[in-house]
């Protein structure tokens, strides 16, 4: 009764025998050959439960609930008996009358299961008369913008529970009170929004009765499977639209990145496309002010004011919002037509020090892992991420390592929301990193816990690496960090014991004047433990952007063509010279800080600036201010009108990500379809057609695509990475680069035979500790350091016109400990002014131990308390990044 | 709420930061307190490790814990059978009335609170509650009014 081969066993289900796999339950095998058991509590992504009893069986004679009983060889399964109806159907009647509208006629209609179930299983009307009980009715709980929930409807399935539990490792919600009163909560009297919930909708879209139901509904009258453009995750989602509007988004089960799970703006922040704010038509500036014009005499001028800036008075600034075939062009128009390598993008503000320090390590300066594999790691170090604000998605994977008994280091100087669920969490200073890393590796090379058969056979320069352990002694690595040196070897042993290790790790380790010694620290980490190279290990910088992995692979970036190539490299320069048919430039172009510097001390005279905005987002906003202010000609391609169009010279409206065709590579190196939804609003034009509309007025060749394909089938020629990937091959599912021919299968992980440097070793770098630029004294005595909010995406240009998302977090909060705020006498809700040596902004104070004594932290997403005013602009000397994570602050009440 | 932590401080500290810890350190917790303040429900998640609204979810499942202060009388109402078969319902409803608060509440002079139990054990008596260690037996709503008239007054300034 057992297939040999396919390790299937011989089911009888009502009648006919069929082949099961012997890990299902009674439910999932009947589900499969298709016989339909009724089930409202089962959902396949939880564990069975068995609460609603509809799933009644006969196993051998024996009632048993379906969902949670596992097939036995031989068993004789009965779906039809006449025991099995009685039982269901008092299982739904009981169910019905706590389901208050209680009839089979469920106002729910469609998306109801249960009244589905109680129309298929006959259920009289007459009876539930009897059962149904004459409380009150209970408030419905609006509370949340998003959802609502209805307990009157509710049956206690408890999916909702599971699914907060389970899934999003939240626990936000629970049945709370007991007997009749038993309902879904959080506290006492407390109403949803004061619970824990992070509004992702998860439970909502899995709750069987509608109970939990969305705000706003509208069925779209078709869905477009896209990418989500938000963070570095890449969601696959299904956009809903209805005439020319996004009206829903849920999530695409087969993508692996996101297995159908969204965050609460990859579900309900899409409201910013058909905002009534979008930009749809050009704007040129006429005596100082931003008039309407058409397309023809926009791109007319751009044009010509561009044909006099050749050379290096010109600067693209690319952007990671775009698709890869239109950074790929952007920076294509910069090199070929404009002359120069001056192009950069935000990359530069968040993971250069990635590019910079993972190439030099590993070879190549992406993540090594898959999110999936994420987790299956048997510990997770998460260093300066705050994983489930910014990357929501990857942070499902790590709670999935910790249910299956992961061990979880967090370190952080503040207690975010992982700091809770973590086996170890470190709280060091601002700054510290490289001194609390190398004092771990210390402790793993003193106990013999590195493994030296892979330092032999896959690495380099581990001599002169461990003799720099020397100075970091217990009295260095205390002092720096303000960690207890017990805490750091007993991560040192975590992290060496559990293998495999997976290094997660964001802003925290990169927004430093050593943001690139960060990034090689967690690298000589990797390569001690041998952690590199296999499933569920390596080193895992969380990408922001939705494609900053692809603007970056594109050759968005001064010193590299596609695909990393250098432009200092002959060879390379010869065949894109070749492919280009022009000539181009070896020396390496300015980054993003040297781009605005140049305009007030160098030669930046034209500024081509897409889908970003510096004056929000640049350290030291003021003085980016200034250079947009100063420059001779700015041109501003977004979406809307923000903080840096008030500078601009010509406005280009753009399509936005679901007005477009193109690809997006995310985090993991996964190269997915984004898809146009509906037109460009407006007469706004996808990027791709601007970059190359301006092009060809210039009267240059090679921007004649006919679609964002053939672009794809460009990059494809020229960048090794990218070599077999064609829109064709990811219709369905995106492929991992590398993938270098169109049969390559695409890459899980990275380094798993050698790395990609000239001798095929990983090397390892001896690091000196150096503080940060800015530190805290008598004038200053705060340090200030930057985060993110889970509501708010960047400078909030997209998330600001949402309205559910703005009602759950409106404002800019400056959290400080009640320690530091009680000696200023602030208390919460008072507004306060935070002072540097750049610049002064005021904001509410939020008080609370999440900041730890001595610091201050702050968003960068609300234009009403520009928050990079304040941050300092010194940069990291290898991959200039300025240094948004540290400075010193003073504050004070304002009044 | 950073004072009340420190109270509680040295009840958390004789138990281990585990989920199995919860019930006997929500029992410590009012055991000092008198109540289980919102509050110190987080606190309490955070040391047993589990989310807040487990302990919600735990601490009203079982009638010994409560949310509220016990005032200095604790009116409670017999709902036995003898009880209930005479009319407890009524008198619950008359108290409540008369000192204004609900079932599980206390008055805000933090004088009486209210609550039920299943049998105080005097069925000959019924229906009846005891305030404090004292029974008032064989009740009426009347009788109830005149014994709160001063809770009445109270109640309603």
């Amino acid at each position: 009764m057992i297939d040999i081969t396919t390790r299937k066993v011989e089911v009888s289900i009502d009648g006919s025998t069929v082949l099961v796999d012997p890990s299902s339950t009674v439910l999932e095998a009947a589900l499969e050959h298709g016989v339909f058991i009724p089930h409202l509590c089962h959902d396949p992504d939880l564990k069975p439960t068995g609460v609603c009893r509809l799933c009644m069986v006969e196993v051998d004679g024996r009632l048993l609930t379906a969902c949670n009983t596992p097939v036995v060889a031989g068993a004789l399964i009965r779906t039809d008996t006449d025991a099995v109806k009685e039982t269901r159907l008092g299982a739904v009647e009981l169910l019905l009358v706590n389901h208050h509208r209680g009839t089979v006629d469920c106002a729910e209609g469609e998306t109801c299961e249960l009244a589905k179930i109680a129309r298929l299983l006959e259920v009289d009307e007459t009876r539930l008369k009897r059962l149904r009980r004459s409380d009150q009715t209970l408030d419905v709980d609006t509370s949340n913008p998003f959802f609502h929930f209805d307990p009157n409807i509710c049956v206690l399935c408890g999916i909702c529970v599971r699914t907060c539990d389970e899934i999003v490792g939240v626990g936000a919600i629970d049945f709370v009170k007991r007997g009749i009163y038993t309902t879904i909560g959080s506290a006492p009297d407390a109403q949803w929004i004061d619970s824990d919930c992070v509004s992702c909708g998860e439970c909502v879209v899995r709750c069987p009765t509608g109970s939990l139901a969305p705000t706003h509904h509208e069925v779209p009258e078709r869905e477009v499977i896209s990418t989500c453009t938000y963070c570095g995750c890449g969601c696959g989602i299904h956009l809903g639209v209805r005439d020319d509007r996004i009206v829903s988004v849920r999530g695409v089960r087969e993508n692996p990145a996101n297995e159908g799970r969204l965050c609460v703006k990859g579900r309900f922040g899409f409201e910013f496309v058909n905002s009534p704010d979008r930009l749809t038509t050009p704007l040129i500036r006429r005596q100082g002010k931003l008039e309407e014009a058409t397309w023809d005499e926009a791109l007319d001028l751009v044009a010509e004011r561009f044909s006099a800036n050749r050379g290096e008075a010109f600067a693209s600034i690319a952007s990671a919002k775009l698709t890869n075939e239109e950074n790929y062009l952007i920076q294509k128009f910069t090199r070929a037509v404009m002359g120069t390598n001056n192009v950069d993008h935000c990359a530069r503000l968040c993971h250069s020090p990635s590019v910079a320090g993972l190439v030099q390590s590993f070879g190549s300066g992406a993540m090594t892992s898959s999110t999936k594999d994420i987790g299956d790691a048997r510990c997770i170090l998460a260093v300066g991420t705050n994983t489930t604000a910014a990357h929501p998605i990857v942070a499902l994977q790590v709670m999935r390592s910790l249910r299956q008994g992961g061990k979880l280091i967090v370190i952080n100087p503040r207690e975010i929301e992982l700091a809770h669920y973590a086996d170890l969490f470190i709280q060091n200073r601002p700054g510290s990193d490289v001194a609390l890393l190398m004092g771990m590796m210390r402790v793993i090379v003193d106990e013999g816990l590195h493994d030296l058969e892979f330092i032999e056979a896959r690495c380099e320069d581990y001599e002169v690496f461990r003799e720099s352990l020397a100075q970091y002694d217990e009295a260095l690595v205390e002092e720096k960090t303000g960690v207890p040196f017990a805490q750091i070897a007993r991560a040192a042993r975590m992290y060496a014991e559990n293998s495999p290790a997976s290094i997660l790790y964001a802003m925290g380790i990169t927004q430093h004047t050593h943001g690139t010694d960060n990034v090689l620290a967690t690298s000589n980490l990797a390569l001690l433990t041998g952690n590199v190279g296999r499933a569920s290990s390596g080193v895992n910088p969380l990408r922001g952007q939705s494609n900053v992995q692809g603007a970056c692979d594109m050759g968005g970036l001064p010193n590299v063509y596609p695909g990393y190539q250098r432009v200092d490299d002959p060879k390379v320069q010869a065949k894109f010279e070749r492919a280009w048919g022009v000539e181009l430039h070896s020396t390496p172009g300015l980054t993003h800080l040297e781009i605005l510097g140049g305009v007030t001390a160098g030669p930046i005279k034209a500024i081509y600036l897409v889908g970003e905005n510096p004056a929000l987002s640049e350290a030291d906003a003021s003085h980016a201010r200034e250079a947009l202010e100063k420059v001779d000609f700015l041109v501003v391609q977004d979406i809307f009108l923000t903080e840096s169009t008030e500078h601009a010279d010509v406005v280009l409206p753009a399509a936005s990500f679901a007005e477009k065709d193109g690809t997006f590579t995310n985090t993991e190196r996964r190269v997915q379809r984004v898809r146009k939804a509906i037109e460009p609003v407006g007469d706004s034009r996808e990027d791709g057609w601007i970059t190359s509309a301006i092009a060809k007025r210039m009267g240059v060749e090679g921007f004649d695509h006919e679609s964002a394909e053939e672009v794809m089938n460009e990059i494809a020629s020229l960048t090794p990475q990218y070599g077999g990937i064609t829109h064709d091959r990811i219709e369905d599912i995106g492929l991992q680069w590398p993938c270098p021919d169109p049969s390559h299968p695409g890459t899980r992980y990275l380094h798993a035979e050698r790395f990609p440097r000239p001798n095929g070793r990983g090397r390892f770098f001896p690091l000196q500790y150096r503080p940060p630029a800015e530190e805290p004294d008598a004038e200053f005595p705060l340090v200030l350091t930057t985060e993110r909010s889970l509501y708010h995406y960047h400078t909030a240009t997209m998330t600001r016109r949402v309205p559910g998302l703005e009602k759950l977090r409106s404002e800019e909060l400056v959290e400080i400990h009640p320690r530091d705020a009680e000696a200023l006498s602030i208390a919460s809700g008072d507004r306060v002014r935070v002072t540097s040596r750049r610049g002064e902004v005021t904001a509410r104070a939020l008080v609370t131990e999440v900041s730890p004594p001595g610091t201050v932290s702050m968003t960068f997403h609300f234009h009403e308390a520009p928050t990079n005013v304040l941050t300092n602009a010194a940069y990291d000397p290898v991959a200039k990044i300025p240094e948004t994570k540290v400075c010193a602050v003073r504050v004070e009440p304002a009044s | 709420m950073a004072s009340t932590d420190t109270d509680l401080a040295p009840i958390l500290d004789t138990f281990e930061r585990r989920p199995e810890t919860l019930i006997s350190l929500l029992q410590a917790v009012q055991g000092r307190l008198g109540y289980l303040p919102p509050e110190v429900l987080g606190t309490v998640a955070r040391h047993a490790r589990v989310p807040r609204s487990r302990v919600y979810g735990v601490a009203s499942f079982y009638s010994q814990f409560r949310f509220n202060p016990v005032g200095r009388h604790r009116v409670a109402v017999c709902r036995g059978t003898a009880c209930h078969v005479r009319g407890a319902r009524l008198i619950l409803e008359e108290l409540e009335r008369s000192l204004g608060i609900k079932e599980g509440q206390t008055t805000e002079d933090m004088e009486y609170s209210l609550e039920t139990v299943a049998c105080i054990g005097c069925c000959g008596l019924s229906p009846c509650i005891s305030v404090g260690d004292e029974v008032s037996a064989k009740l009426t709503a009347k009788k109830v009014r005149k014994l709160f008239k001063n809770a009445q007054r109270s109640a309603h300034k």
